[in-house]
């Protein structure tokens, strides 16, 4: 039981929505799709809902065909950025609306209503109107109506990005625990690493209208396939440094040199991208294996309990994150350190040959 | 450049307000410095938005005086004030080029074209829009007319103050980190007095040398983001500050020891002398990532249980039930994560008191 994606293309006029999409979603599954602004992530939903029907390629759900069916003929619930709620209709007759043009009975509509509302903490607000209601509260309503229907396929399309901040933590808690009760499949989109962390689940990884990588959602932040993937699924952005591996040695520029980690071992000698996330460079030493980077302050942002160091090293930018605070000079020289045990190394093409968690990839599972 | 000051400012959007629940700005007196990077932080509602709008002069307060330098000005609209502000969306020309965007508001006021060209190719440089000077504005990406938009409030030399909106709401998370840069090396460079309204911490707290936290209409607290964190006076600011929020635990006093029903939490003895002396209900404050776990039992151990794990990459988030209430704790990449059972430490360095929803100091 799922939905298939196969082959996929959307175009609209020259323009490339999505590219020989391949993807297979199980029910049951919450699945978050990752990419940036315009990386194809509306388009996805919308051919997976039969909003918009692919310019070639099959959508087949539950083993059955849909890719002519309209939208209204299939099992489907979406969610979208900005909430839509009927104004003229209370929060109960908004959640219950889909159930009425159901033809459901008065008695079943009354405890499913209730239910989802108690699951979303609306239930003492189901007499008023959405217009009395802050805007978090909107979108439970709209996240309210589309769970009860029990849909085969619920769409959420960046459902909290217009909400406040800390209401978004809140629900991004309450939604986990939601998704995990429900036999459906779940795709929920979103442009921040830190959010798609926290559902945890599958994540889809796309941009330019493909998919770059698919999988578990920590084992594909540990394992980014590509420089692509990495930079998209990582907040502060993830640190590049170019050097060369050579006679078991791993240099950088002319003075940087360091001893090559033990999952470093089988790689041919070249030219690689070395890529590091922030957290993991350090102000100072942590241990005797410890590469020393020296680099140029160009900003310290401090947020009370973390430090963010801004430096230029060549011509790369690095972010240094520390927990704790730490003021540095603006334009004062540092020492970075960095433990070569945590290198992402990627090739010359941008594809990943050895992480920290892996040992040297076989080729053959290369993309 | 501008010091401005708040004078007994209250506003209600009511005609004729009677109760204090109908003023969205309840009291606000306070000063800001010339040349200060100010964060106005609050959930929606909390009256940041017209906060700001009064100190442009989109919005005269029903109560109060705006001062910037020292002169009344509020009676004075937004045109009249030297102010340049950025809006959440980029407000902008899409059909003109980047280079005539920013000379707009200049030759707008008749300024002589050699003084335009001058100041459009400073601000351009600073904002890194030099190579697209030529092009249409049309055509950019979000983040580079966000810069236009801010280039155009940056480009008059008279400019008081720029006040922000919400510029990076619609900004992809990679690009807000090089815009907020961009932003700080204004700040650096230039030494204008900028206030920047947002309901996200991350932002507020990167971006402000000082940050007001506001809520209900009133301010609850002005801080260094240092301050906010270690020492917040207000559970309010506890909860709102920090990802997750700090943990509240009720709790009544017995010498230095905290009890939450028959858990005891040792507290520092300056803490626990002012928390006799205070007045209202009592509550332990701890933040996720100041609270200790261990997977053995050991002494002044609180024992919990452990409901949840979240893996968010470089820390996991573990969820506890201590009886009935939940805790939360931040632990760092590597470090062990107890199974089922852990006993809590609550090192008393961090652990604050408030009484009634204050800090206890």
């Amino acid at each position: 039981m799922g939905i298939v994606l196969d082959s996929v293309n959307k175009k609209v006029g020259g323009e490339t929505y999505l590219d020989n999409i391949n993807l297979e979603l199980e029910t049951g599954t919450t699945n978050v799709v990752l990419g940036y602004t315009l990386a194809g992530k509306t388009s996805l939903l919308r051919s997976m809902a039969g909003l918009d029907r692919p310019t070639s390629g099959r959508i087949i759900v539950n083993g059955r065909d849909v890719t002519g069916v309209l939208v209204r003929k299939r099992s489907i619930a979406m969610v979208y950025q900005q909430f839509v709620n009927y104004p003229s209709l209370t929060v109960y007759k908004n959640i219950a609306s889909p159930l009425q043009m159901r033809g459901m009975s008065k008695g079943e509509i009354d405890r499913k209503v209730r239910k989802t509302a108690a699951m979303l903490h609306i239930e003492d607000l189901l007499d008023r109107l959405p217009s009395e209601l802050s805007g978090g509260q909107q979108q439970r309503i709209a996240i309210a109506r589309s769970l009860v229907k029990d849909a085969d396929l619920l769409l959420l399309d960046e459902p909290l990005v217009n909400l406040d901040y800390k209401l978004r933590e809140e629900l991004q808690v309450e939604l986990q625990d939601i998704f995990k009760q429900r036999e459906a499949i779940v795709v929920y989109t979103t442009t921040e690493p830190t959010e798609a962390l926290m559902l945890g689940g599958n994540i889809v990884v796309i941009d330019e209208g493909r998919i770059l990588q698919t999988g578990s959602t920590p084992e594909v932040y540990r394992n980014p396939a590509t420089l692509k993937v990495a930079e998209v699924f990582s907040d502060p952005p993830i640190n590049f440094l170019k050097g060369t591996i050579q006679g078991g040695t791993l240099r950088m520029g002319e003075d940087i040199k360091m001893p090559l980690a033990n999952y470093m071992k089988d790689l041919s000698d070249g030219n690689y991208t070395f890529g590091v996330r922030s957290n993991h460079l350090f102000l100072s030493r942590n241990g005797k294996e410890d590469a020393e980077i020296p680099a140029k302050v160009a900003l310290a942002e401090i947020t009370g309990s973390e430090t963010y160091i801004h430096v230029d090293q060549d011509d790369s930018h690095l972010v240094v994150q520390e927990e704790g605070v730490y003021s540095r000079r603006i334009g004062s020289e540092i020492t970075i350190y960095v433990d070569p045990a945590r290198f992402f190394v990627y090739d010359e093409r941008g594809t990943l040959v050895a992480s920290p968690s892996r040992a040297s990839i076989p080729k053959r599972a290369r993309r | 450049m501008a010091r401005i000051e708040l004078n007994e400012i209250a506003h209600s959007y009511l005609r004729n307000p009677q109760e204090e629940s109908d003023y969205a700005i309840k009291r606000i007196h306070n000063v800001w410095d010339e040349g200060g990077a100010y964060a106005l932080l609050g959930p929606s509602g909390c009256g940041k938005t017209t906060l700001l709008n009064i100190i442009s002069g989109l919005l005269t307060p029903t109560r109060g005086r705006v001062l910037y330098n020292g002169t009344d000005v509020t009676m004075l609209p937004p045109e009249k004030r030297n102010i340049a502000q950025v809006f959440q969306f980029p407000v902008l020309y899409d059909t003109m080029t980047v280079f005539n965007n920013l000379a707009f508001p200049l030759r707008n006021r008749g300024i002589p074209e050699d003084e335009v060209k001058k100041r459009a190719l400073e601000v351009a440089e600073i904002l890194d829009l030099t190579p697209f000077l030529n092009q249409r504005a049309a055509g950019l990406a979000a983040d580079a007319k966000q810069k236009i938009s801010l280039g155009r409030g940056l480009v008059r030399s008279d400019v008081a103050a720029i006040l922000f909106d919400e510029p990076l709401t619609v900004i992809d998370p990679h690009l807000k980190w090089h815009l907020r840069r961009k932003l700080k090396e204004i700040h650096e460079q230039l030494k204008l007095t900028l206030i920047y309204v947002t309901h996200d911490q991350m932002e507020a707290l990167t971006f402000a040398d000082k940050v007001v936290v506001m809520y209900e209409g009133e301010i609850v607290q002005i801080g260094t983001p240092q301050d906010l964190f270690e020492n917040p006076e207000h559970t309010f600011v506890g909860y709102f500050i920090g990802s997750p929020g700090m943990n509240f635990l009720a709790c009544t006093l017995d010498g230095n020891v905290a009890r939450i029903d028959g858990a005891r939490i040792p507290l520092d003895k300056k803490t626990a002398a002012l928390g006799r002396k205070a007045r209202g209900k009592l509550e332990v404050g701890i933040r996720p990532i100041h609270l200790e776990l261990s997977s053995k039992q050991i002494q002044s151990g609180v024992p919990a249980h452990v409901k949840a794990v979240e893996d968010q990459g470089s820390y996991k988030i573990v969820t506890l039930t201590l009886d009935d209430k939940i805790l939360r704790a931040k632990l760092f990449e590597g470090k062990a994560v107890p199974e089922n059972k852990a006993w809590l430490v609550f090192p008393p360095q961090w652990t604050r008191l408030f009484a009634d929803g204050r800090l206890v100091k």
